[in-house]
């Protein structure tokens, strides 16, 4: 399968998140577990915790020296933020 | 305006006590997501790309000082200091948490503001002309009746699960400016034998399928609107197509069946349903109007105005473009621009809708509009204190004279902020306008309705632009489909498109030669863009835009 992570929003505050391999959802996409299996995937997108996010998804990303980015632009700004305003992960320091 | 009573008041905080219980439940995880979002989308909560967001609603666009403020306070107490007006006559918050949505919704109910049925399969917030009560060319206000449906509507038993969302907009003024024709039910208050009844236009509407809006009745008397509107609904309420959303709006559903049955259906319906209302909803719109009497004028010199602006370029330039016609000869209707040149196109901070709700309160009879066009209006204001007006606004960044104008332009909140869109709309308004702001060509170019949309939901309203611009992914990259031609006006009208879409980095120089061939060929400056297109066509536009090296110059040389 092409190298997929997965992803969602957080419950309380909205903003994207990324699941770890710890189980944990993280705010950066570098911390985020990649799948190469898609059994394995399916699994773990599966058993994600509905009381902690809303919305989970496998996401495609392309991988460079082993580190995941965005293969859609869609998913780029979602690491960002607005472009219109300096709001949102690119303003958190992520 | 309209001032909430105790049954309202007693309503709306009985309704924000259950939602504030659900959103509790959500987060214990009593409630799942799928169990909590209709009843989220019920009370105007969005889960969008970066963030919750969460909609209100302001009925017919009308807003006090109070209700202003209060806006204000919600975005610097629970948001990032700024909100978004829409294309809908509403305000979007767009960072609020899920925990902190319930005490934003009470904060609003204090000042008679809600959320309810900003979104989901219900009778959504009805819009009206925004210069209701102040328009020359008023028949009457159509806010009376823009509040009894409002009343009507929330919280229909029978209208809670529609097969899809159902919008009406409101007009009392032969000139259309609540584009009636592009919405579920349209309404215009015309007058009969001496009596005031209503057009009914039905099934139009924008997104996937635009469609302008039919008239299925030409005349209804005023006693028989809600009883009508309620047959309108129900007969959709049976026949829309529940089993593809894409099918389910009532424009698809008067095509499939046909103007006349649909009538007939209704007919039917109407004399099933007509002996029911009993008057007791005329006896609310005769209150409701009472509530809507016009403030008390005062007479004022013109003199003021006159010298400013003789006196003054900067003033008179921005009179030129953003005053309209009162229907009193001292006083002028005032558009404030949220376009500043380069600003996101609808966003106010806390500090500009303060200001807003205090030159109201000092100039405008306690008065606000939120215009469709995403702009604010303050209807009344004597001419004699326009110059301290302008000056105050010119302070916080609202004097922008582009009214009209290429920079004023609908922008839809695009995929910088909303779930469903394919492409970026935003940064697109920025740069044209921008762009030809630096050409120095906006006033040079006129008249003009640019009108922008994410997604082919056409929440900008693009295909009524008279150039519109869909933005949508194409295999992976933001590409922009242009149309031509639209007019958003009383004869509402569809562009045309013009054939292959143009990338993020080709959409504004595609829109220079548009617009570039529009001024070599104008007859004179006196004919508008959209002039200038209807006696010309699609074809010099679509050769500037394909083959602008070649048929292009041709055709303007021998213009020349």
């Amino acid at each position: 399968m092409t190298p997929s992570l997965i992803t969602a929003n957080a419950l309380l505050e909205g903003d994207v998140v990324y699941l770890t391999a710890h189980g944990h959802w993280a705010r950066t996409m570098a911390e985020a577990e990649v799948f190469t299996d898609e059994a394995v995937a399916e699994e773990r997108l599966f058993s994600v915790n509905p009381a902690e996010v809303v919305g989970a998804y496998l996401m495609p990303v392309s991988l460079t020296d082993g580190a995941p980015s965005p293969v859609h632009f869609r998913e780029a700004f979602r690491t960002r933020g607005p472009s219109n305003r300096f709001h949102g992960k690119q303003a958190e320091g992520y | 305006m309209y001032h909430y009573s105790d049954f309202d008041r007693a309503f709306l905080a009985t309704r924000n006590a259950q939602f504030r219980a659900q959103v509790a439940r959500r987060i214990s995880g009593e409630l799942t997501e799928e169990e909590f979002k209709p009843l989220r989308l019920m009370n105007g909560v969005y889960l969008q790309l970066h963030a919750y967001m969460l909609r209100v609603a302001i009925p017919y666009g009308t807003l006090g000082s109070a209700q202003m403020r209060a806006l204000a306070d919600l975005a610097e107490t629970y948001d990032k200091g700024y909100g978004h007006f829409t294309t809908r006559q509403n305000i979007q918050y767009n960072w609020p948490k899920l925990g902190d949505i319930p005490d934003m919704l009470d904060d609003l109910a204090r000042v008679g503001l809600h959320a309810i049925q900003t979104s989901g399969n219900t009778i959504r917030n009805v819009t009206a002309d925004h210069f209701a009560g102040a328009a020359a060319d008023e028949l009457a206000d159509p806010r009376p009746i823009a509040e009894l449906i409002r009343q009507w509507s929330t919280d229909h038993p029978e209208f809670q699960f529609l097969p899809r969302k159902f919008k009406v907009a409101v007009t009392g003024s032969p000139e259309d400016r609540a584009v009636t024709a592009a919405h579920d039910i349209g309404l215009r208050i015309v007058a009969r034998d001496g009596a005031l009844g209503y057009q009914v236009l039905v099934g139009g509407g924008l997104g996937r399928t635009p469609m302008i809006g039919k008239i299925i009745k030409d005349f209804l008397p005023e006693a028989d609107l809600l009883p009508y509107l309620e047959a309108v609904v129900s007969v959709w309420n049976s026949l829309g197509r529940r089993d593809n959303k894409y099918k389910a709006r009532i424009k698809i559903t008067v095509h499939e069946h046909g103007l006349e049955e649909i009538a007939r259906r209704v007919e039917e319906r109407f004399a099933l349903i007509r002996p029911t209302f009993s008057g007791i909803d005329q006896a609310l719109l005769a209150d409701i109007r009472a509530q809507f009497a016009p403030p008390a004028f005062r007479a004022a010199p013109l003199a003021p105005y006159e010298v400013a602006y003789a006196a003054d370029p900067i003033f008179r330039a921005w009179a030129d473009t953003n005053l309209a016609r009162h229907k009193r000869a001292d006083h002028a209707i005032v558009t404030v621009s949220l376009k500043a040149h380069g600003e996101t196109p609808g966003d106010a901070s806390a500090t500009q809708m303060r200001l807003l709700a205090d030159l109201a309160a000092r100039f405008g009879y306690d008065a606000l509009r939120i215009s469709h066009e995403q702009n604010v209006i303050l209807p009344h204001v004597a001419r004699a204190d326009l110059p301290a007006l302008h000056a105050a606004l010119k302070a916080q960044g609202l004097a922008t004279a582009n009214i009209g104008l290429l920079s004023d332009i609908i922008a839809c909140p695009g995929m910088d902020y909303c779930a469903l869109a394919t492409a970026r709309s935003i940064p697109v308004a920025q740069e044209l306008a921008q762009h030809f702001d630096a050409l120095k060509l906006e006033h040079d170019i006129g008249p003009l309705k640019l009108k922008i949309s994410g997604c082919i939901n056409a929440c900008g309203h693009h295909h009524v632009g008279h150039i519109g611009i869909l933005g949508l992914d194409r295999a992976g990259v933001e590409s922009y489909q242009i149309t031509l031609g639209g007019d958003h006006g009383t004869d509402l009208a569809l562009g045309s498109r013009t054939g292959p879409g143009f990338s993020y980095e080709e959409i504004v120089p595609a829109i220079e030669r548009i617009l570039r061939c529009y001024l070599a060929l104008r007859e004179s400056r006196a004919e508008s863009f959209l002039e200038a297109f209807r006696r010309l066509g699609l074809a010099p536009f679509k050769a500037a835009l394909y083959e602008p090296d070649a048929k292009a110059k041709e055709l303007v040389h021998a213009a020349e």
